[in-house]
């Protein structure tokens, strides 16, 4: 038991429980499908702009690229245009890498002590970088796949994303469980199985589990918590798709219509949805903005040829020395002091 | 030092923050400019449809259960030789796609096609059902 996770699950419990209760409870049915959709939208592109921007002010003053490699140097030393970019194209090559893979990730490393301690170790830790890999591609997939709900008619590259997506044809047909068609898509169960491996390793390596907070476990419950009832959504207690999708398109049309007859599931999988929107901003899932504004990843290392000024460096009153002697030199003269120029 | 105002790499920025607005607001902007003004679907009946008045299931149920009830039958005519399906009401009927359903629901295009086509489904029945032959046209 740890506070930081116990906390962050019950906020989930908390608001899954919020939804059903307005829901089912009090029929609030346009404030959970229309009023909270919108708000929430509009504070997370609010927010999200304020944020960047606010990142933006921050002045660089100094060229602060992590340097993974060779430096632009004389000719015939070898040098690395990917990971030490001394060019504009090189930092678009390496953030464009950095984005799509986690390079850096890649290159993590854990500190083990072996031996009993005498020993120690940096071991390299694949795990997280391919559980980190398949939650974000699964999440980018199902996000793109969910644009079928919002587009009419659908447009080709989120059908080629269902058909690749679908593309294992699983089918389990037993008496209890009946999954074949709607056609499984891989990408929903990739991101669960993704998401709580990074949650177990949260709770489960002393080291992480050390450094985590409820704002490092909420997240994951809540993806968990919009997972688990959009995989039931569409394999046990499925909603009437038609009528979904009618709602969702009226949505983004801004003449909004509540559907007829979709269970309470789809108010909860779209209210959890929206607190996600709403948290994004605020917490540390903005790294999806911040990872284009990191210093060490988005300059280029050409410190050696070009001159970058602090951009804070104010205007300073000087006072020469031929200005000071101008001032003082009869002083200076009746003193005895030698000075610069003469009488 | 005083309150810092300005923003740095303003063209960057800002080019870069266009960008998120259109991806975020795509579906905004993609109906109005290339979206149909189109209502949600009414799968048309055909008269024999209409004059069974119940399919083998409540219309309701059917809606969001069809595709899983034809996989069950499937498997079950093919791998367990079952080919009755008896409703919840007590009404027999042949585990068949082409000599059930479509008995009354010839007509794909008025009635399959319009909501699949609508909710972005392309359900592989047709793959091997290839001519349809029930399909008046």
């Amino acid at each position: 038991m740890n506070e930081n996770y116990m906390f962050s699950l019950m906020a989930v419990i908390l608001l899954f429980l919020l939804a059903v209760l307005g829901v089912d409870g009090f029929g609030l049915y346009s404030f959970f499908g229309i009023f909270v959709p919108y708000l929430s939208f509009a504070v997370f592109v609010g927010f999200f702009l304020y944020r960047v921007i606010g990142w933006a002010r921050s002045p660089v003053p100094f060229r602060i690229p992590t340097t993974c490699g060779q430096g632009k140097s004389l000719p015939w030393i070898k040098h690395a245009p990917i990971d030490n970019p001394s060019t504009t194209g090189g930092v678009v090559v390496r953030m464009l890498l950095e984005i799509v893979l986690f390079r850096s990730l890649f290159r993590n490393v854990k500190l083990q002590f072996r031996e009993r301690g005498a020993k120690i170790f940096y071991d390299w830790e694949l795990w997280l970088w391919i559980a980190a890999l398949a939650f974000h591609w699964a999440f980018f997939a199902v996000v793109v796949r969910h644009l079928r709900f919002f587009t009419e008619p659908t447009p080709g590259f989120v059908k080629f994303f269902e058909y690749m997506d679908s593309f294992f044809r699983v089918e389990i047909l037993t008496d209890v469980v009946q999954i074949g068609l709607p056609a499984m898509f891989i990408s929903g169960f990739v991101l669960l199985v993704a998401v709580v491996y990074l949650l177990l390793r949260r709770m489960f390596i002393p080291k992480v589990k050390y450094i985590s907070l409820s704002s490092d476990y909420f997240p994951l419950f809540l993806i968990i918590a919009i997972a688990v009832s959009g995989i039931l959504m569409r394999y046990v207690s499925k909603v009437d798709i038609v009528s979904v999708k009618a709602f969702t398109l009226s949505l983004v049309k801004l003449s909004p219509a509540l559907p007829e007859g979709v269970g309470t599931i789809f108010y909860v999988h779209l209210f959890l949805v929206c607190v996600l929107l709403v948290y994004f901003p605020f917490s540390k899932l903005m790294h999806m903005g911040g990872v284009f504004m990191s210093p060490t990843r988005n300059l280029a290392n050409n410190t050696r040829m070009k001159r970058h000024v602090n951009p804070w460096n104010y205007p300073v009153d000087v006072h020469t020395y031929e200005e000071y002697e101008e001032e003082f030199r009869d002083k200076m003269i009746e003193a005895g002091l030698p000075v610069e120029k003469g009488e | 030092m005083s309150k810092q105002t300005q923003v740095y790499d303003k063209e960057i920025v800002f080019a870069g923050l266009a960008v998120f607005l259109i991806i975020v607001t795509f579906p905004f902007w993609y109906n109005l400019v290339l979206g149909k003004a189109a209502s949600a679907p009414v799968p048309e009946l055909t008269k024999e449809a209409k004059a069974a008045k119940t399919c083998v299931l409540p219309a309701a149920e059917m809606k969001s259960e069809h595709m899983r009830i034809l996989d069950v039958w499937r498997h079950s005519v093919v791998r367990q030789v079952k080919r009755v399906y008896t409703t919840p009401d007590g009404r027999d009927f042949e585990m068949s796609l082409t000599n059930s359903c479509l008995e009354c629901h010839y007509n794909k295009t008025e009635f399959c096609d319009k909501c699949h086509t609508y909710a972005s489904v392309d359900p592989y029945c047709w793959d091997c059902h290839i001519d349809n032959p029930k399909e008046i046209k």
